[in-house]
């Protein structure tokens, strides 16, 4: 037979965290730091909402944007948050997830060869979905010293001729970063003066630990260049509810519905209903959430200095990446070593980008009598190494 | 240290006594021996009045029952409800008392897990013949669904994959 597979998708990387998973999933009794997801349940009175939209029948398609009651919600949500207008018919599609405002807003702007930066550690379907569009990923390695932001300088000298848009995401998933708003300026004007989109994934943008997060669409002269990806999945601990959206100028979204209405149809339903609820009532569940986040975020990095372990301190999202240089291992084998040993599940830093082998992500959104055990073993783990070094 | 601070430390130690003065030290930005000063001042001022483990007795052989009592009584002049309630809790038997504003009766009394013939006893040969007292209604408890806080028949089992990006 021949082989019908297609060479682009082919040349895509395996997941990083596969081979850890094979093993983890077999374990009995693993503690999980590994987890990209909330540890709390979707708020009770979210819940609700969809189990009545499926009482109700509410079993049939939306509008392919989506509901127009969530769309007017969101907007309500994105003025209040960032004092930004945004037109509920023209400039918002409901999708499945983030992850699929991130794929059609790529595939909506990319040509064959068009380069899209990169900036890494960063989530790991950006590269493959650049790759799965035509494009071509151009990395920019962030580090530590600088707290992973991206700097005006690192982003300038990216740019070439062919540079279409960069893809960032603050609060960032793996490392906790953030940008504030003068991080955010000098940016700006690089990416104005150059002509080039901001795809901009702020899935995280309710957990931030230290002042409200800034998106880089509210910059003046920035909306009009922006596709501001957000969702519910972390925000209100609705993952599995697979509900995102997208914002962005009418002549761009237009094109990006259109991938959505032939891709997709429209996003689920019930999820839908529950997604306005989320909008209407669930500023409580956020802040309850945000603080339990917080309290563990300190006692780990606590933890960590206490160990001695290198880590700088993110005030965003809900992971901790701190730096494992010291003991001369790649990131997969300390992640291996630490699961085989501690029965600990974390995740190799090079998952996120090749730049990010030093390091490992370390999630809490788990408990905090877990944390408190992980950190133990990690501590006893890291004196073994120190002692027997590899 | 302002309350604020008060307040944080006996929500921690309220929904996890085990946790230590340096942990909620972490989580709260104070050194140690900060919060182990103030957690020794609650407990002077008992304002933190012990420690316990929240156990679910519904899962050991214990066959012992819960029970409340309502309690209609009857002030007398010049002594209130507390000089009454003081007749009740002194009891060993009683864990909880409560003064209600229901309509209908006065006093919640909960008591220690205890057999039926125990519990029918207390309640007829001690509660109903103190003086003030012009009723009593006994409730059993069938099932504990939720105590504290915490669902009891509840899978907490983390139900997410074990790893993921």
């Amino acid at each position: 037979m021949r082989d019908f597979i297609c060479e682009k998708i082919k040349t895509l990387k395996p997941s990083g965290i596969r081979k850890l998973f094979d093993i983890a999933n077999e374990m009995p009794n693993v503690i999980s730091l590994g987890i990209g997801e909330p540890d709390f349940d979707t708020p009770w009175h979210i819940r609700e909402e969809g189990i009545n939209a499926l009482q109700k029948g509410r079993t049939f398609y939306t509008s392919n944007a989506g509901l127009e009651e969530l769309r007017n919600e969101i907007c309500n949500y994105i003025e209040k948050k960032y004092n930004l207008l945004y037109n509920p018919e023209s400039n918002v599609v409901v999708t499945v997830g983030g992850s699929e405002a991130i794929d059609i807003a790529l595939r909506a702007i990319i040509n064959p060869g068009d380069e899209i930066i990169c900036p890494e550690p960063c989530f790991v379907s950006y590269q493959p979905c650049i790759i799965m569009s035509g494009g071509v990923s151009v990395p920019i390695s962030l580090t530590a010293d600088n707290s992973f932001k991206l700097t005006a300088k690192q982003l300038e000298d990216a740019i070439t001729p062919k540079t279409k848009a960069i893809l960032m995401s603050y609060p960032n998933n793996p490392t906790g970063a953030i940008m504030r708003l003068e991080d955010l300026e000098p940016l700006a004007d690089v990416i104005i003066k150059h002509d080039i989109l901001v795809i901009t994934d702020e899935i995280y943008c309710e957990l931030t630990y230290n002042g409200g997060h800034v998106s880089i669409a509210s910059l003046p002269g920035m909306q009009e260049r922006t596709i501001l990806i957000n969702g519910f999945s972390k925000s209100y601990a609705m993952t599995g509810w697979r509900l995102g959206y997208a914002l962005a100028p009418s002549h761009i979204l237009e094109y990006m519905l259109k991938i959505h209405q032939f891709g997709i149809m429209s996003s689920p339903t019930m999820s839908q209903y529950a997604a306005v609820k989320a909008l209407q009532e669930g500023e409580k569940d956020i802040v309850a959430m945000r603080n339990a986040y917080n309290q563990r975020r300190r006692y780990i990095l606590d933890a960590f200095k206490e160990m001695g372990l290198p880590c700088f301190e993110p005030y965003g999202a809900f992971y901790v990446f701190p730096d494992i240089s010291e003991f001369g291992l790649h990131s997969e084998e300390f992640c291996q070593k630490f699961l085989e040993e501690e029965n600990v599940a974390i995740v190799p830093g090079v998952a996120f980008g090749e730049c990010a082998d030093n390091y490992v992500r370390i999630s809490y959104a788990c408990s905090l009598n877990e944390i408190r055990e992980a950190m133990k073993r990690l501590s006893k783990f890291l004196k073994r190494l120190r002692s027997n070094p590899v | 240290m302002d309350t604020i601070d008060r307040n944080k430390i006996l929500e921690y130690l309220e929904k996890n006594a085990k946790l230590t003065a340096k942990e909620i030290a972490s989580m709260l930005a104070l050194t140690e021996q900060e919060v182990e000063n103030e957690i020794k001042v609650m407990e002077e001022e008992q304002l933190i009045c012990g420690y316990h483990a929240f156990i679910n007795w519904d899962k050991t052989e214990d066959d012992k029952i819960s029970a409340l009592v309502e309690l209609k009584v009857t002030p007398q002049r010049g002594m209130g409800y507390d000089s009454i309630a003081k007749k009740i809790y002194k009891y060993a038997e009683v864990e909880s008392l409560y003064l209600m504003s229901a309509g209908g009766y006065d006093f919640t009394v909960i008591l220690k897990k205890a057999t039926m013939r125990e519990i029918a006893n207390f309640v007829t040969t001690k509660l109903a013949v103190i003086e003030e007292v012009r009723s009593t209604s006994t409730h059993i408890v069938l099932t504990k669904y939720k105590e504290f806080g915490i669902a009891l028949a509840e899978d907490k089992k983390d139900k997410r994959m074990v790893i993921a990006p």
